[in-house]
């Protein structure tokens, strides 16, 4: 019992010394810039996909809602249209899009991390003289750091463009009126809100999905648990931090 | 030389090595021997510091390896080779950008030196246009190869190859057992071999260590082995039929001589 309330502060204690392990002075900053890259394009560029396609549904669904919701005499039209963009931005592009691409990039870590691990490879990167955790970890948190709010704006893009499109095929609202909503009472800060949630929501997916992977133990079944408590991980510490970086930044 | 001080090791409460002393000498091919389960790999990761002893000292030349922390230990380390069972090659990596690593982490040689190294590294383990393929291209030979090349690419001190030959034919053993062996009298390195392959043993073993149950049972040379009382070592050297046989054979060629096969016991 007493185990079982110590294990999350034991979980805790180890991810801080990983990450202690991982922010360490790197050996080359060149051969990490490289990595940088290629997790970039390994992680990033992967996802835009399957951002755009969940984007352009979601902000069209958004604009069905809210139309069928909204139909009073009472109320502009327009405001469906700022309503679709303040959902997408403040909400949908970070928080939503942050626990999809936490089953996708934080398995997707996890499991190679983790495979890495019972295949020998971390010992023979140890045995090296590399620090591991460093040099498998860090490029590909700083990678999806910068990378993540590119794709959290290509998503309000795409989302807002998804409740246009509805709007012309659909009939159900003026085109022009879902436009004049987009642009009605626009705030940047959402947009700063937006890309610091990602950014945090990044590091979250990158290095708890990580910590999973490189603490699996035995055989490939143990990789794929490690995957499963990463992904769960990630989405319930997001779901958490969304709470108090909107209670900070907002109210 | 690498020195092992009475050294202890257990896993929650378990036993798994017990009072190990022992002596690698340089330039010689050092032999683990024991059965599955016996303590080999957790010996040999406890030598190159992967695990950390319980009690004892471990002595890399005049440095106790055991008493340095992560950092001091690092640049032994750097003299340290290691051919994993499995290879533990990077997978998201070509056999280039594997055997290339340790020099672009740790030298500070231009594009054209690196890839020169790499080549000659790739040309000593006898592997040609297979640069720029992945290690799941590769064959389980070639996969020990690439790990000799890797391993030998910053010019070690000390080579540790934990069970080279698991999953090998025969033929490709005794290729890898000769590189090693080769590699071991070029560089003057002081390699230390896991293995239960009593071929490698013959082929190979100048001095051979034997464990059993987590403690240092045996300690000998090749030619020692097989004329040992010691009755563990006995059950484990002549487990198979052919080996028994082999025992039997050399018995017959002490008492009659003129009977001997040319070069059968070097």
């Amino acid at each position: 019992m007493i185990r079982e309330i110590i294990k999350p502060f034991e979980e805790l204690g180890r991810y801080c010394i990983l990450m202690g392990k991982v922010f360490s002075r790197p050996e080359k900053a060149s051969i990490y810039y490289r990595r940088i890259l290629f997790e970039m394009e390994a992680l990033g560029m992967s996802s835009i996909l399957i951002t755009a396609i969940i984007s352009i549904f979601m902000g069209a669904v958004v604009t069905l809602q809210m139309s069928i919701n909204l139909e009073s005499s009472f109320i502009s039209r327009s405001l469906i249209g700022y309503a679709t963009r303040e959902t997408m931005i403040l909400e949908f592009s970070s928080t939503v899009v942050a626990l999809i691409l936490a089953g996708k990039v934080g398995s997707n870590i996890a499991s190679e991390i983790g495979t890495m691990r019972i295949t020998e490879q971390i010992d023979a990167l140890e045995i090296m003289g590399v620090n591991s955790a460093s040099y498998l970890i860090l490029p590909k948190i700083v990678a999806t750091v910068l990378f993540f709010p590119l794709l959290t704006i290509l998503s309000i893009l795409i989302g807002n463009f998804g409740g246009y499109l509805v709007a012309v095929v659909t009939r159900i609202m003026i085109p022009d009126d879902y436009v004049q909503g987009l642009l009605t009472d626009f705030k940047p800060y959402s947009i700063v809100y937006s890309l610091i949630k990602i950014a945090v929501f990044a590091f979250i997916i990158t290095s708890v999905s990580a910590f999973y992977g490189y603490n699996a133990k035995g055989n490939s079944l143990e990789v794929g648990r490690a995957s499963t408590k990463a992904v769960v991980a990630s989405c319930v510490i997001i779901l958490m931090f969304n709470l108090i970086l909107t209670q900070l930044l907002l109210i | 030389m690498i020195r092992a001080e009475h050294i202890a090791k257990s896993f929650d409460g378990r036993k798994v090595l017990e009072d190990i002393s022992v002596r690698f000498e340089q330039g010689k091919t050092n032999l683990v021997i024991g059965r599955s389960g016996s303590g080999k790999t957790v010996f040999l990761k406890c030598l190159v510091g992967l695990l950390d002893i319980d009690e004892g000292a471990i002595w890399y030349g005049n440095t106790c390896f055991s008493d340095l922390g992560f950092r001091a230990r690092k640049t032994i380390r750097r003299d340290i080779g290691m051919i994993f069972q499995g290879g533990a090659l990077l997978d998201s990596s070509t056999v280039e950008e594997n055997v290339r690593l340790p020099l672009d982490l740790f030298t500070r040689q231009s594009e054209k030196e690196k890839a020169e190294r790499v080549d000659f590294c790739l040309q000593r383990v006898a592997l040609k246009n297979a640069n720029q393929l992945y290690p799941s291209e590769l064959s389980g030979g070639m996969i020990k190869r690439v790990a000799i090349a890797r391993a030998i690419v910053l010019n070690p001190k000390y080579l540790f190859c934990d069970e080279p030959n698991s999953g090998l034919d025969p033929m490709t053993s005794n290729v890898i057992d000769n590189l090693i062996r080769e590699i071991t009298e070029e560089y003057n390195i002081t390699t230390i071999i896991n293995t239960h392959d009593m071929n490698s043993v013959m082929e190979i073993g100048e001095k051979i260590v034997f464990l059993h149950e987590g403690k240092k049972w045996w300690e000998g040379t090749k030619s020692d082995i097989l004329h040992s009382d010691n009755r563990e070592l006995n059950d484990f050297v002549f487990a198979s039929t052919m080996a028994q046989r082999a025992r039997g054979y050399e018995r017959m060629v002490q008492e009659r001589p003129e009977c001997a096969a040319k070069d059968v016991f070097k």
